[in-house]
């Protein structure tokens, strides 16, 4: 029996097979603008591996991710919050707080006993979030990687607006002053560790954390991470498919009940 | 054309605008009510109402005006109804609960300010809700900043009187609350030109303590283990209850309460018994703010008691009837007004705390859902003390800050959705 879970995010799908014996497989593909599709060219990926989403006999399908109701084929149905709670504590090695940095949204989930048992999340705005990044990127005409191996080597230019939007304007204007790029990008980086460190705060951050979502692909954004919150943000090769791997637990959970 | 047509355009109101409201609301009120199962009979009193809230109730206080009686719009519940009934006049909620109205506010109000603020100023610049247009005078309170400060700007093109509201519940600010009443009386003797007799004073008591009566009953039917009524049609009754007529209101809640506790003997359930149970504690819900009903209840859970003023703050606790005098006529109403209802414009309100604790176990809740409306530092800032002392006492909390919009539906049933599957695990 195969446990598979599918994460359809802002940004990219990520989807993750669970089989016993077995080391976990992982892959991505982008979202398109339709959820559908998205979940459909999944499925036909799914297929190259000899998996046949629709045969609930050999294989057991959760989707989440903001797209989650687009994956019909799926016998479940879950929160992101929950998923990433699950897999995040599953790539930690136990309890532990898991961050997750999104392309649309950044949430702070406390695992207990194995258990999501408490979650916040940002509010609409994008400031604090993987989307702020990407924009900062586009408009220093770098890509992201870049954009944190720049800010690496930077001093940060405090960057105060809380909305993504006036964050923006302040960003120009730094350009406009002819500021080193790489001041400005490591200024980028650590306004978003601030606001998550931030939202962070708000509750009692357990001693171990794991960062989980698209920033966790920069080892530096977690460094900046924990500096903010004194103390070490894990990452993990699999961080990026926290949610998939939420969701397959999940489905084998379900499956077990 | 719409037959309260006639009516709108001899009220001043904007009605190319308003026609816009006309055709939005159907639309809406259908996906959030008609798509429930098995709602009580009883509610289709309620229905007719809210079908026609525009029409029905605004041509009855026309008709009452013709007569020679004034029309009385308020704003919170801290201003007794009492004393207006008691000068035979008439009381109305106003409207204040949609986006709709929203944009006119801010075309003279900060942005940032909390959306009924906004809403209400709108709707009565914009000349869009008929309530803001047949009021003869309105009363403001002095809750919040926000609040204050629009009265000033509202009041420059109505008859507004301001009740100043305490930021305690101490002795002598309940002194002061006993003052405020004393004026408001005179106020609206003059203003009705009717004397507010003890007589009148204690038989207006009598009749809204017979409405709190028959919502706590309404309340208590909730607190049952088999749900003979769902959140968002409480709520809708709750909404309505602001506008009716108090003792026509009594009646048909009694009316609907029988009928529901009929279903709770036949175990005829609103919902499967494993539905979570939730608590909605905060900010007011004004009409048609039927958002985070809906969200919770599509999404599998039922909310059986709501902590905010368009809940229990509205109909909790008494005022002792058959007072002797004006004087202790006043004391009994600043005892369950001000003594009573514990709102976060008040320095401590820990009393708050405790009734959110004690209704949490009253109605055998699963969780909280403590929910603010955009901008309003008041309850906002208080979170930390819900949160808090919620956590303390081991009820799951989720708080949720939100507008009027539905831009951000999808990442509140998001949030809402984890919370269930929190609770569902616990």
């Amino acid at each position: 029996m195969k446990f598979i879970g599918i994460d359809i995010g802002s940004t990219a799908a990520k989807v993750c097979i669970r089989e016993e014996n077995e080391n976990n497989r992982f892959f991505y593909l982008p979202s398109g603008w339709s959820s559908r599709e998205t979940a459909e060219a999944a499925a036909d990926r799914l297929r190259t591996m000899d998996i046949e989403v629709e045969d609930r006999e050999s294989c057991r399908i959760a989707a989440t991710g903001y797209g989650r109701r687009s994956v019909e084929y799926a016998e479940d149905v879950v929160t992101e919050i929950t998923c990433h709670g699950r897999g995040g504590a599953f790539l930690a090695g136990g309890d532990c707080t898991v961050i997750d940095v999104g392309g649309q949204d950044t949430k702070i989930i406390a695992v207990s006993k194995g258990l999501v048992v408490d979650f916040l999340m940002n509010d609409k705005c994008a400031a604090g979030t993987g989307k702020f990044v990407e924009l900062m990127a586009n408009r220093l005409e770098l890509d992201i990687p870049t954009l944190f191996d720049q800010a690496r080597r930077g001093t940060a230019i405090p960057i105060s607006a809380l909305c993504t939007v006036f964050a923006e304007s302040e960003v120009i204007s730094l350009i406009g002053q002819n500021r080193d790029r790489k001041d400005i990008a490591a200024g980028v980086v650590d306004s978003v560790a601030v606001k998550v460190a931030g939202l962070a705060g708000k509750r009692q951050v357990t001693d171990r954390v794991i960062l989980t979502g698209g920033l966790s692909l920069s080892p530096y954004f977690a460094e900046v991470l924990g500096e903010k919150l004194k103390q070490e943000v894990m990452v993990s090769p699999d961080s990026l498919y926290a949610g998939a791997l939420g969701a397959a637990l999940t489905a084998e959970k379900k499956a077990k009940k | 054309m719409d037959k309260n047509h006639q009516m709108w355009s001899d009220l001043g109101m904007d009605l190319e605008t308003h026609d816009l409201l006309c055709e939005a609301l159907p639309g809406a009120y259908g996906d959030v009510f008609l798509s429930q199962k098995n709602r009580p009979e009883c509610m289709d009193y309620f229905e007719m109402v809210a079908a026609d809230i525009h029409g029905i109730r605004p041509a009855e206080l026309i008709e009452e005006q013709k007569k020679g009686r004034k029309v009385i719009g308020t704003f919170c519940v801290f201003v007794p109804d009492e004393v207006i009934l008691a000068a035979d006049g008439i009381v109305t909620g106003l409207c204040g609960g949609s986006q709709f109205w929203v944009p006119e506010g801010e075309k003279v109000l900060p942005a940032n300010t909390c959306p009924l603020i906004k809403a209400s100023v709108g709707a009565r610049l914009g000349r869009t809700c008929p309530y803001f247009r047949i009021a003869d005078m309105f009363v403001g309170e002095t809750t919040c900043d926000g609040k204050k400060k629009a009265y000033e700007i509202l009041g420059e093109d109505v008859k507004m009187h301001i009740m100043h509201v305490p930021n305690g519940q101490r002795p002598q600010d309940l002194a002061a609350w006993t003052d405020e009443i004393k004026i408001f009386i005179k106020e609206i003797e003059e203003f009705t030109g009717n004397k507010v007799t003890i007589e009148g004073l204690n038989r207006s008591i009598h009749i809204v303590n017979e409405k709190r009566r028959a919502l706590a009953r309404l309340y208590e039917a909730r607190k049952n283990a088999c749900v003979p009524i769902s959140g968002t049609d409480a709520l809708l009754i709750m909404q309505i209850a602001f506008f009716d007529d108090p003792e026509r209101l009594t009646a048909q809640v009694n009316r609907l309460c029988d009928e529901l506790e009929q279903r709770i003997k036949d175990g005829n359930s609103v919902v499967d018994k494993k539905a979570p149970r939730i608590l909605i504690t905060g900010t007011p819900l004004a009409v048609p703010n039927w958002k985070m009903h809906n969200i919770v209840e599509s999404s599998g859970a039922i909310v059986v008691c709501e902590e905010n003023c368009t809940g229990t703050r509205y109909f909790a606790h008494d005022v002792r009837e058959e007072n002797a005098t004006i004087e202790e006529a006043a004391e009994a109403l600043t005892d369950r007004y001000m003594g009573n209802i514990h709102c976060a414009c008040f320095s401590p309100n820990e009393a708050r705390l405790d009734d959110v604790v004690r209704l949490a176990k009253e109605y055998k809740v699963d969780g909280v859902i403590n929910l603010n409306l955009k901008f309003c530092n008041l309850y906002a800032t208080e979170n930390y003390f819900v949160e808090r002392r919620l956590k303390e006492e081991g009820i799951p909390c989720l708080s949720l800050e939100t507008d009027y919009t539905d831009s951000d539906a999808e990442q509140l049933r998001t949030r809402v959705g984890a919370f269930l599957e929190i609770l569902g695990d616990a």
